[in-house]
């Protein structure tokens, strides 16, 4: 009996090879997806750092300075100091709802980093929604809040949670109007077609000439969203142990911290995205379109650069909600409410109609 | 019929920031020490022992919030589509848009002057 060895292997290298393909394939999908979860990752690392050596510079003191050099190694120690920590769960509790609580913070904010771009191909997802998937997406995040201050099962958490939520409603509104405004700027909700349209007229095309008051208000709202100081009424310690972090330690405490700065970052990003030109460098007259000219046949040194832009904008950006928080006092509930309900919400429909306006003339 | 493909990516993302926090968890879960005594899973009360139930009554003020909160948060989302194509619609819709805009704001007027926006 004769087995025809060659067809026999052909066929199996053959499966072989749509195997591979197939795991290629895979592999060549995942590798854009890890590789912003990763940049993210130390993002955030750079936020801590940058916020512990600001603060340490406003106060007058040193700051992080034995992990790595100048401290750079304090977050990640922190980090996995918190993974070596006990989990404690409350003996009255929800156990399901205190673990999923975190959980969901940080998935809907890790989500949201999806549709930033960091160049005109650089971004991971260049929906036709973009700001919109952001808005949509970072209102879940108050839900996750409010599932581990309840499910912990403590008054304090409880209440901190009720005023997660109750504040990230009442600031989500002046935000999506001033993304609106932006977006009927731009007439596109797509992030990559926003910053397009700032392009021209270098530094003076910016978002934030033609929307000033809208910039203002977004700043205080993403503020606010983040809980950030002068709104950080959730976990205000004098009040409210640490609102509805108090019966976390551990890792579960960990994700909390890390989800309220990828809060912050994120929403750096989107104020350089929407207001500050993106990856445009902004500087008239100069050199750099010749530049750019020049190098485009490379294809690898545009996408760095548009990059590089984008995080300085970024971090330069970050030095305002961290030195606002060494600089003003807490609100009060009703101060916060009536600040987000009775000036806020009014000033952003005015600013929303005086844009229409505008565009309308413009027409 | 919706053609979903553009948001492949976007489920992925979903998937892998969704394993995240279960990593963590597993991690974690091998790492740390557990050692259970009744004083500490109580829920901490400034020292005291934890008095009552904590699911108590709360505020009204937080469900009239959240309402008046719904009544724009729809409204939004009907002016982004009207928003992204003001270009091609033009005067009569804008002249619509004002109108629908202006009705909320007399809604909103109204919560005001109802109290739904105090706090104490």
């Amino acid at each position: 009996m004769i087995i025809d060895t060659p067809e026999v292997q052909d066929i199996n290298s053959f499966s072989r090879f749509e195997f591979l393909k197939e795991t290629y394939g895979i592999i060549w999908t995942l590798i854009p997806i890890f590789t912003p979860v990763l940049g993210i990752t130390i993002g955030v690392l750079v936020i801590v750092w940058l916020e512990r050596e600001i603060s340490a510079g406003i106060q007058q003191r040193i700051g992080p300075e034995y992990a790595g050099p100048l401290g750079v190694l304090q977050a990640l120690a922190d980090g996995s100091k918190l993974l070596f920590k006990e989990n404690i769960f409350p003996a009255r509790g929800e156990t399901l709802l205190f673990s999923i609580g975190p959980s969901i913070a940080v998935i809907s904010i890790l989500v949201s980093y999806s549709v930033v771009p960091f160049s005109s191909h650089l971004v991971l997802v260049d929906l036709n929604i973009g700001v919109f998937l952001w808005i949509a997406i970072s209102s879940i995040a108050p839900i996750g809040l409010l599932m581990s201050g309840y499910g912990s099962n403590n008054k304090y958490s409880f209440l901190g949670g009720l005023r997660a939520a109750a504040q990230s409603i009442s600031y989500e509104i002046p935000l999506t109007l001033c993304v609106l405004s932006i977006s009927l700027l731009s007439n596109s909700s797509s992030t990559v077609d926003i910053v397009e349209a700032q392009s021209k007229y270098g530094f003076w095309g910016w978002n934030l000439w033609r929307q000033p008051i809208g910039f203002i208000i977004f700043l205080i709202s993403s503020l606010a969203e983040c809980e950030r100081l002068p709104f950080d009424l959730p976990e205000a310690e004098e009040e409210l142990v640490a609102g509805y972090q108090t019966e976390y330690s551990g890792i579960k405490f960990g994700l909390f911290y890390v989800a309220s700065y990828l809060n912050l970052l994120v929403s750096s990003l989107f104020v350089t995205v929407l207001y500050l030109g993106g990856w445009n460098i902004s500087i008239p007259y100069i050199f750099v379109f010749d530049f750019f000219e020049i190098n485009k046949t490379y294809g690898v040194f545009e996408p760095t650069i548009s990059m590089f832009i984008t995080l300085a904008k970024t971090y330069l950006f970050l030095f305002i909600p961290i030195t606002t928080r060494w600089t003003l006092p807490r609100l009060r509930m009703d101060q916060l409410l009536n600040l987000g309900w009775k000036f806020l919400l009014p000033i952003s429909l005015g600013n929303l109609l005086l844009t229409t306006s505008s565009q309308l003339f413009s027409l | 019929m919706f053609l979903l493909y553009e948001y492949d990516i976007f489920w992925a993302f979903l998937i892998i920031s969704s394993v995240i926090p279960i990593f963590a968890f597993v991690i974690s879960g091998v790492l740390a020490p557990i050692s259970k005594r009744p004083e500490k899973l109580s829920s901490y009360e400034s020292g005291i022992e934890p008095m009552g139930d904590a699911w108590l009554q709360f505020r009204i003020c937080y469900y009239m919030f959240a309402l008046v909160f719904v009544v724009f948060d729809v409204e939004t989302v009907f002016l982004y589509p009207w928003a992204m194509s003001f270009d091609v619609l033009g005067v009569s819709v804008f002249i619509e848009a004002l109108i629908f805009v202006l009705i909320l704001i007399v809604g909103s007027i109204y919560a005001w002057r109802k109290g739904a926006l105090e706090w104490s």
